[in-house]
C-alpha cells in the first residue's frame, strides 16, 4: 500500500506542478490576483505531496519490503539503519526522487518567505519553477518509477553497492542537490524577469540570498564528495578530473560568478544582462550536471546502472531548457535597461575581470568534458582527457585571478585607485615574496612550481586580512576602537575576507599534497617495519571480523615516530557476501593538518599483505578551505541587509493596510 | 573614458582572456589527451614504445603472475590478439581474470606494455564502457560477459551487457 501511496502522491504533486505551470501565468496576464497566488498555494501542496512520495520511499526502504523492484534491488535486511535511509538516494530513482523533493523545497520556501516579492514576480518565478518539476516529474513517471512492484518477491534483497555503504551518502548527494537544484531559484527569477522585461536592484537583492544558499551547499557538498572519495576510494586522490566531478564544479564555478556579478547588479544596478544570463548558465549546468551522471553516457564511480531512454528523456529536458531560456534571452535580453557606469578600474571592474576568469575557466572544463564524447560522435575514436589537460588549462586560468582577488575589495566602486590598493597590499606582497624564499630555501624535491604556487596563496590570505585591517582602522588608531570598528564592519565584508582566504588555504594544502607526498608501497609481512616521513609503522597483526552484512580483515599497524608510539591505526578490507564484492577502508590518522594514509591491498600466497602508506602533508586545508568559503557564504547570509527577501516597509504601515 | 571607451576596454580584455584560454586548450588538447586502444588496434597501428595510450580488453584467464615486491603481469586480450602487460603496485578490488579492464601507460621497447595505472570495473555488474564496445564491434562480445551471477539473473536488469 505503501508504494502505491507514494507513487500516487507523486502523480498528484505532477498535476498540482501543472496547474501551477500555467494558472499563475494566466493570472498575471489578466492581472488577477487570485489565480495568481494559487502559485503560492499549489508550490505549498506540491512539496507535501514529493514530501509525502519521498517518506513512502524512505519508509519502504526501511520496512525493507523486497516486493517493491527499488528495494529489493538496493537493500539487505541485514543493511544498518543508517545504510537503510541513505541508500534511499544511492541509486537512479531515488536519487531523481530525491532531485525533485529538493526542488520542490526551494520552490515551498519562495512560496513561504516570499511574502514581499511583488505579486505577479512570485506568480511567474513559482510558474517556471513548476515547469522544470513537470519536466521531472515525468521523467521520474515514466522512466524510473522507484514504486514498481515485483511480482513474486524475493526474500531477500541485492544490498547496496558497498562503497556507497559509508556515511558519505548521507552527506554528498543532499548537499550537492541543495546546490545544483538550489540555482532553479536564480534562474527561475531570470526568466521571469525576463519574461516581465523588467529588472531591477530590487530583484538582485532578492536572488543574491538563494544563489548564496545555493553556493554554500554545493562548496560544501563538493568538499564532502571529494572528501569522501578520498578516503573511500583506497588510493588517497581527491579530485580526479572525472566527468562527475566536472559536472559538479561547473556550477561551482559558474555560481560563484553570478554571486559576484549579482553584487554589482544589486549595489550599482550594472551589468544586469550578464547577470541574466549566467543565471541561465548556471543552472543550465546543473541539468548538463544531471544529465551526464544519470543518462549512462559516462562511466564513473558516480553512474548507476542506467538505461539509454533516460538519457533521451533528460536529453530532451535539456534541450528544451536551456535552448527555450537562451532563445528567450535573446529575444528580450535588449529590452531590459543598461544601468551604472563604471570605469575599467573600478570595483565593478575587478568583479567582471572575476567573472571572466570564472567563467573562461567553466568552458575550458567544459570542453575537456565534452570533447571526448564529442570526437566519439564524429570519429569514433576513443579518447581521455584527465589531469594533465586540466592542469594545463585550469590551472594557468586561475593564476590571474588569485593575484587579483586580494585587490578586488580594495577597490571603491565605479573609480577605483589601483596604486592605492597595491600600496596597501605592500606587506602582503612582500610576506608572499618571503614565503616563496623560505619555501625555496627548505623544500627538497618536487615541482618548481611550489614556492610560486604557495606564495601566491599566501598573498590571497594576507590580502583578505589585510582588508579587514585597512577597514577597522588597525595599526592606525588605538587597539580598541579598532576592535570596535572590526565588530562594526557589515558581516558580508568578514565573509568575503573568510571565503576569499579559504581560497588561499586549499590552495596551499593542495600545492603540498600534490608536491610532498611521500609513500611506501609494498607487501608486509606481521612484525614488519614501514618507515614513511619519520614515522614508523609496524604491522601488528591481521585479524578477522564479521560485520553486520560483511566480513572484514583488519589489519593492525603500530605508529610511533622517533620510538614513541602514537597511535594504532586498522585498516581494513570487506567482503560483502551479497554483491560478492570487496571495498578496502582505509585508516586515517590526523596529526595537525597532515594525515597519514593506509589502505590494504590483497594477501599473497606467503601470508604477506600488500599495503599502500601514504604520508599528506597539509592535506587536510584542502577541505577546512572550502569549509572556509561555505562559513564566510554563511556570515554573508547572515548580514542584515541581505537576508532573504528585501527590506520590509515598517509594522505600523502595514497594518494600516487593508487585507488583500 | 567615454561609455564606448570602456565598453571596448572590457570586450578587448574579455577576448584576450579568451583568446588565451583557446591557446591553452588547444595545446592541452595536442599534448595531453590519451588514446584508447584494444590488443588488436596495437597491433594493427603499430604504436610507437613511449606513447601514453590506454589499453582495454579481458584480463586472459591463466595469465595472472606475482612476482617480488608487488610486481605483477598478466595478459590482456579482446579475442583475437594479445598484449603483455607489467605494472608494480596494487591492483584494484575488483580485478579478476576473465573481467574487463583498462590500463594506462606505454609501450616499452620490447612490446611489453608497462602500465602505471590499472582500473578495473565498479562492481560485478559494470564492465568499461569502452571494452565492451570494442568488443561488440570485433563480434567477440559473449552475453554473458556483464550478466551477474546466475541467482540474480531472472530480475536483474541486463545493462552490464547493453552498456
Amino acid at each position: 500500500m505503501i508504494a502505491e501511496s507514494g507513487h500516487y502522491a507523486l502523480v498528484l504533486a505532477l498535476g498540482l506542478a501543472l496547474i501551477q505551470s500555467f494558472v499563475p501565468l494566466i493570472g498575471a496576464r489578466l492581472r488577477d490576483a487570485a489565480l495568481m497566488n494559487v502559485a503560492r498555494s499549489a508550490a505549498l501542496a506540491q512539496l507535501l505531496f514529493v514530501g509525502a512520495s519521498f517518506v513512502a520511499l524512505v519508509t519502504l526502504h526501511v520496512a525493507s519490503d523486497f516486493s517493491v523492484a527499488n528495494v529489493y534491488e538496493n537493500s539487505h535486511s541485514m543493511k544498518p539503519l543508517i545504510y537503510k535511509i541513505t541508500g534511499v538516494w544511492g541509486n537512479h530513482e531515488g536519487s531523481m526522487l530525491l532531485w525533485v523533493s529538493i526542488l520542490a523545497l526551494f520552490g515551498g520556501l519562495v512560496a513561504a518567505f516570499g511574502s514581499n516579492l511583488p505579486l505577479s514576480l512570485r506568480a511567474h518565478v513559482l510558474a517556471v519553477q513548476a515547469w522544470v518539476a513537470s519536466a521531472f516529474y515525468l521523467f521520474i513517471l515514466i522512466t524510473s518509477n522507484p514504486f514498481l512492484r515485483i511480482t513474486n518477491p524475493p526474500i531477500e534483497g541485492r544490498d547496496l553497492n558497498p562503497v556507497l555503504q559509508d556515511i558519505g551518502l548521507a552527506v554528498h548527494p543532499p548537499m550537492l542537490y541543495l546546490g545544483y537544484v538550489g540555482f532553479s531559484i536564480s534562474f527561475s527569477f531570470a526568466i521571469a524577469a525576463l519574461i516581465e522585461g523588467r529588472i531591477d536592484a530590487a530583484w538582485a537583492r532578492w536572488v543574491r540570498p538563494w544563489t548564496l544558499m545555493a553556493w554554500i551547499f554545493l562548496t560544501l557538498g563538493i568538499a564532502m564528495g571529494s572528501y569522501w572519495a578520498y578516503y573511500e576510494l583506497g588510493w588517497g586522490g581527491w579530485w580526479f578530473w572525472d566527468p562527475v566531478e566536472n559536472a559538479s564544479l561547473m556550477p561551482w564555478l559558474a555560481g560563484t560568478a553570478l554571486l559576484h556579478t549579482a553584487l554589482v547588479m544589486e549595489k550599482r544596478n550594472a551589468l544586469k544582462v550578464w547577470t541574466i544570463l549566467l543565471s541561465i548558465l548556471t543552472f543550465s549546468l546543473s541539468l548538463l550536471g544531471t544529465f551526464l551522471v544519470r543518462s549512462g553516457v559516462l562511466t564513473s564511480v558516480h553512474a548507476f546502472a542506467s538505461d539509454p531512454t533516460r538519457g533521451v528523456f533528460i536529453l530532451l529536458i535539456l534541450c528544451i531548457f536551456i535552448g527555450g531560456s537562451l532563445s528567450l534571452y535573446v529575444a528580450r535580453a535588449s529590452s531590459l535597461k543598461q544601468g551604472g557606469l563604471f570605469a575599467p578600474i573600478s570595483r565593478e571592474g575587478a568583479l567582471v575581470l572575476n567573472n571572466l576568469f570564472l567563467t573562461t575557466a567553466c568552458a575550458t572544463v567544459l570542453v575537456g568534458t565534452l570533447y571526448p564524447l564529442g570526437l566519439e560522435v564524429l570519429t569514433g575514436e576513443k579518447i581521455s582527457v584527465g589531469a594533465p589537460f586540466f592542469n594545463l588549462t585550469f590551472g594557468p586560468l586561475f593564476v590571474p585571478l588569485l593575484i587579483a582577488v586580494p585587490f578586488g575589495p580594495m577597490l571603491a566602486w565605479k573609480r577605483g585607485d589601483l596604486l592605492g590598493a597595491a600600496q596597501r597590499l605592500l606587506a602582503a606582497g612582500i610576506v608572499a615574496l618571503l614565503a616563496l624564499a623560505l619555501v625555496w630555501a627548505w623544500a627538497r624535491g618536487g615541482s618548481a612550481l611550489a614556492a610560486p604556487a604557495i606564495a601566491l596563496a599566501t598573498f590571497v590570505i594576507l590580502g583578505s586580512v589585510t582588508d579587514l585591517v585597512e577597514r577597522a582602522g588597525l595599526f592606525r588608531v588605538p587597539f580598541a576602537t579598532a576592535a570596535q570598528r572590526a565588530r562594526g564592519l557589515p558581516r558580508s565584508a568578514w565573509g568575503t575576507a573568510f571565503a576569499h582566504a579559504g581560497l588561499g588555504i586549499a590552495l596551499i594544502g593542495i600545492v603540498c599534497e600534490t608536491t610532498w607526498n611521500s609513500e611506501y608501497i609494498g607487501t608486509m609481512k606481521p612484525d614488519d617495519v614501514a618507515r614513511v616521513a619519520g614515522y614508523e609503522l609496524k604491522l601488528g597483526g591481521l585479524f578477522q571480523r564479521q560485520g553486520p552484512n560483511f566480513r572484514e580483515m583488519i589489519a593492525q599497524f603500530d605508529v610511533s615516530r622517533d620510538g614513541e608510539a602514537l597511535s594504532v591505526m586498522t585498516p581494513s578490507k570487506r567482503s560483502f557476501t551479497t554483491r560478492g564484492s570487496s571495498t578496502t577502508e582505509a585508516a586515517l590518522l590526523t596529526r595537525g593538518a597532515s594525515q597519514l594514509y593506509i589502505s590494504l591491498g590483497d594477501v599473497t600466497a606467503e601470508g604477506a599483505i600488500a599495503v599502500r602508506i601514504y604520508h599528506k602533508p597539509l592535506v587536510l586545508l584542502i577541505w577546512w578551505g572550502p569549509v572556509l568559503m561555505a562559513f564566510g557564504g554563511v556570515l554573508s547570509l547572515s548580514d542584515r541587509r541581505l537576508r532573504v527577501g528585501a527590506p520590509k516597509p515598517a509594522r505600523a504601515q502595514q497594518r494600516l493596510q487593508p487585507a488583500e | 573614458m567615454t561609455r564606448k571607451q570602456r565598453r571596448m576596454t572590457i570586450i578587448g580584455g574579455s577576448l584576450a582572456v579568451l583568446a588565451l584560454a583557446a591557446a591553452l586548450v588547444l595545446n592541452a588538447l595536442r599534448d595531453s589527451i590519451v588514446f584508447f586502444s584494444t590488443p588488436t588496434m596495437v597491433a594493427e597501428k603499430h604504436v610507437q614504445p613511449g606513447k601514453r595510450f590506454r589499453l582495454g580488453g579481458l584480463v586472459q584467464p591463466g595469465s595472472l603472475q606475482r612476482g617480488d615486491n608487488l610486481a605483477v603481469t598478466f595478459e590482456v586480450a579482446d579475442g583475437s590478439a594479445k598484449l603483455p602487460v607489467a605494472y608494480k603496485g596494487i591492483l584494484p578490488d575488483l580485478f579478476r581474470e576473465g573481467q574487463g579492464v583498462v590500463a594506462e601507460g606505454a609501450l616499452d621497447a620490447n612490446g611489453v606494455f608497462k602500465a602505471d595505472n590499472v582500473l578495473a570495473k565498479h562492481d560485478e555488474t559494470y564492465m568499461p564502457k569502452d571494452v565492451a564496445d570494442a568488443l561488440k564491434k570485433q563480434g567477440h562480445w559473449k552475453d554473458d560477459y556483464g550478466a551477474k551471477p546466475a541467482a540474480t539473473t531472472a530480475q536483474g536488469n541486463p545493462q552490464g551487457a547493453v552498456r
